[in-house]
């Protein structure tokens, strides 16, 4: 019974962590030197987070599941509550850190709310280059990677050829890239298609060589054609260490696509970052990094999602 | 009966990666008929040769001199006639049990017309509930029957073991014989096999052909004159194992480890 009463106790963790958040934010005086905003956003992102986790566990008395989840999540999302709490604390109500380059969440949170269209379509921007670039790359890198992996003439010509380009980093080829292609945009859909192409090609030809051979006898004591080995054999046996490539290339991926938007584009999140930067807005520089890493921690989730469908046969390498 | 293979003054060597240096032989003149329907083993010394004589019959090989024909057809390359079982089971991981069964049928895309069979395979070597199962999901003894199938369910007329069940503990590997032995029964198929193991030889074999050490040829054909099913505990199981032993030039030798001790 001691025991059961405890658990209960740590789904009310959050709410103290909040209730602690919210005198400290009304009660303890400020520094003085924050702008004030419109709205009181940290607390209503508090409020928000209240009902949201009082949502999920109300859900949690019906299903088993989630009800599981809530219990494991609590002190995490305490834990979370309390750095947020730590970090207000020390921007509004101290003067340890500059205020110009540590503005106060209410200030980060409310930018984010107000300039939520703008920095959508900045968002979206940034995800039309990403995707192009990271399409391209996957599609050319996979089919390099399968020709270098399974023809031993291809392999014998363009591994060295490969060997040489693909380390140059991405950022090297910006000025020939820029110079080269008829506009930014082409040149920087190229250079995130360079960036993932390579350890795609990598780890699919490596993927492939490293495929016991006798896989492929038994598959011809079967009966199969060589198209159909290549299709049926090679690539599902390569796919583990083809997504390895794939995750590699897509994170390379994210840190050339900061490069290039940083670089003569005028959209996208990485421009956005630059731009409050040069404009001594910090807040808007905190928000953009704070959507960067919900762009990039969601694409890799998808990407695992997406590993987990196709790779069921496997026991998981990486754990995401 | 189908199923006969005439192996004619076989030779086989291998290239040596140092090109300065001569080449390995591994197969000097082999010549051996093996009769349709007849279970046959290959038995003999490490690295005399006998994997690589079964895989030349299966066509992943070519001998450098000689041939190899089955039904007076002459070996090319692997075919549907023939069927391999190779070491370990070597189960395709990223396929359920019933897709690698299926997979030389659908290579070959005839797979619509035979799904039954695949079924009944799968029936066969007692894996009905694991259809859906992967490979990894299985017992080494459950993975090595899948293979078995997957060999078998294109309706071989000769089925290649080569060490199929060496990598398996004992009691799984009785169980296996067995059933080895009992699909042979049914099916009217020759099957030839490469073991390490005098007694399993013994046990399956109509015949066991004794190779001898590299460049190797025929040093015995022992013919297994025993009633079927045979029982492992014989008297006169161990006469044949003794004379087995002597030709591989091994029965001498206990008496010298005795003088060691």
């Amino acid at each position: 019974m001691k025991s059961k009463g405890l658990a209960v106790l740590k789904l009310f963790l959050p709410y103290l962590a909040i209730a602690v958040s919210l005198l400290v934010y009304f009660l303890v005086p400020g520094n003085g030197k924050q702008k004030q905003t419109d709205h009181p956003y940290y607390v209503y992102f508090l409020l928000i987070l209240g009902v949201g986790f009082l949502v999920f566990a109300l859900v949690g008395i019906f299903n088993s599941n989630i009800r599981k989840t809530a219990f494991e999540k609590a002190p995490f999302f305490t834990g979370v509550i309390i750095f947020l709490l730590f970090l207000n604390f020390i921007t509004t109500k101290t003067l340890l850190l500059p205020t110009l380059y540590f503005p106060s969440l209410d200030r980060i949170i409310g930018l984010i709310v107000e300039n939520k269209w703008f920095l959508l379509k900045n968002v979206l921007d940034s995800f039309g280059l990403l995707g192009k670039g990271f399409l391209w790359g996957v599609s050319v890198g996979f089919l390099t990677g399968l020709a270098l992996g399974y023809s031993k003439h291809v392999g014998y010509w363009l591994t060295p050829v490969t060997k040489v380009i693909g380390p140059i980093p991405t950022t090297a080829w910006i000025p020939l890239a820029l110079s080269t292609f008829p506009t930014t945009q082409s040149a920087n859909v190229f250079l995130i298609a360079f960036a993932v192409w390579f350890p795609v090609t990598l780890m699919t030809s490596s993927g492939i060589q490293s495929i016991p051979n006798v896989n492929f006898e038994v598959s011809k004591t079967l009966g199969a054609s060589t198209f159909y080995q290549i299709v049926h054999v090679a690539i599902p046996a390569a796919m583990p260490s083809i997504f390895l490539g794939i995750f590699y290339g897509t994170v390379s991926s994210f840190a050339t696509l900061m490069a290039v938007e940083m670089n003569g584009n005028s959209s996208g999140i990485g421009w956005y970052i630059n731009w409050q930067k040069s404009v001594m807005m910090y807040d808007g520089v905190y928000a953009g990094l704070i959507i960067i890493a919900a762009i990039c921690s969601l694409t890799l989730t998808i990407l695992f999602k997406v590993r987990d469908k196709v790779l069921v046969w496997q026991k998981g390498v990486i754990k995401w | 009966m189908v199923g006969e293979i005439r192996i004619e003054n076989v030779y086989k060597s291998f290239k040596n990666s140092d090109p300065a240096k001569e080449d390995l032989v591994a197969l000097n003149g082999f010549s051996l008929d093996i009769k349709a329907g007849s279970f046959v083993s290959l038995i003999g010394p490490s690295g005399c040769g006998k994997s690589t004589l079964l895989r030349i019959i299966g066509g992943l090989d070519k001998a450098t001199e000689g041939k190899i024909f089955v039904d007076d057809k002459e070996i090319k390359k692997p075919g549907s006639d023939r069927g391999f079982a190779f070491q370990g089971s070597n189960l395709f991981p990223w396929l359920t049990v019933e897709k690698n069964i299926a997979f030389g049928l659908k290579a070959r895309h005839i797979y619509k017309d035979h799904k039954k069979d695949v079924e009944e395979y799968i029936k066969l070597v007692g894996l009905t509930g694991f259809e859906k199962s992967y490979p990894h999901q299985l017992s080494g003894g459950m993975q090595q029957r899948a293979s078995l199938a997957r060999a078998l369910v294109g309706h071989p007329n000769v089925l290649l073991l080569d060490e199929p069940l060496g990598a398996l503990d004992a009691f799984t590997r009785m169980n296996l014989q067995d059933e080895i032995l009992n699909i042979w029964k049914e099916h009217d198929m020759t099957m030839v096999m490469v073991t390490h193991d005098v007694d399993e030889a013994i046990y399956m074999s109509d015949y066991v052909v004794v190779m001898s050490a590299r460049p190797s040829k025929v040093e015995a054909i022992m013919k297994i004159d025993l009633p079927r099913p045979r029982a492992r505990a014989q008297d006169t199981f161990q006469e044949y194992r003794t004379k087995i032993l002597k030709v591989l030039d091994l029965g001498g030798k206990v008496e010298d480890i005795e003088y060691y001790l």
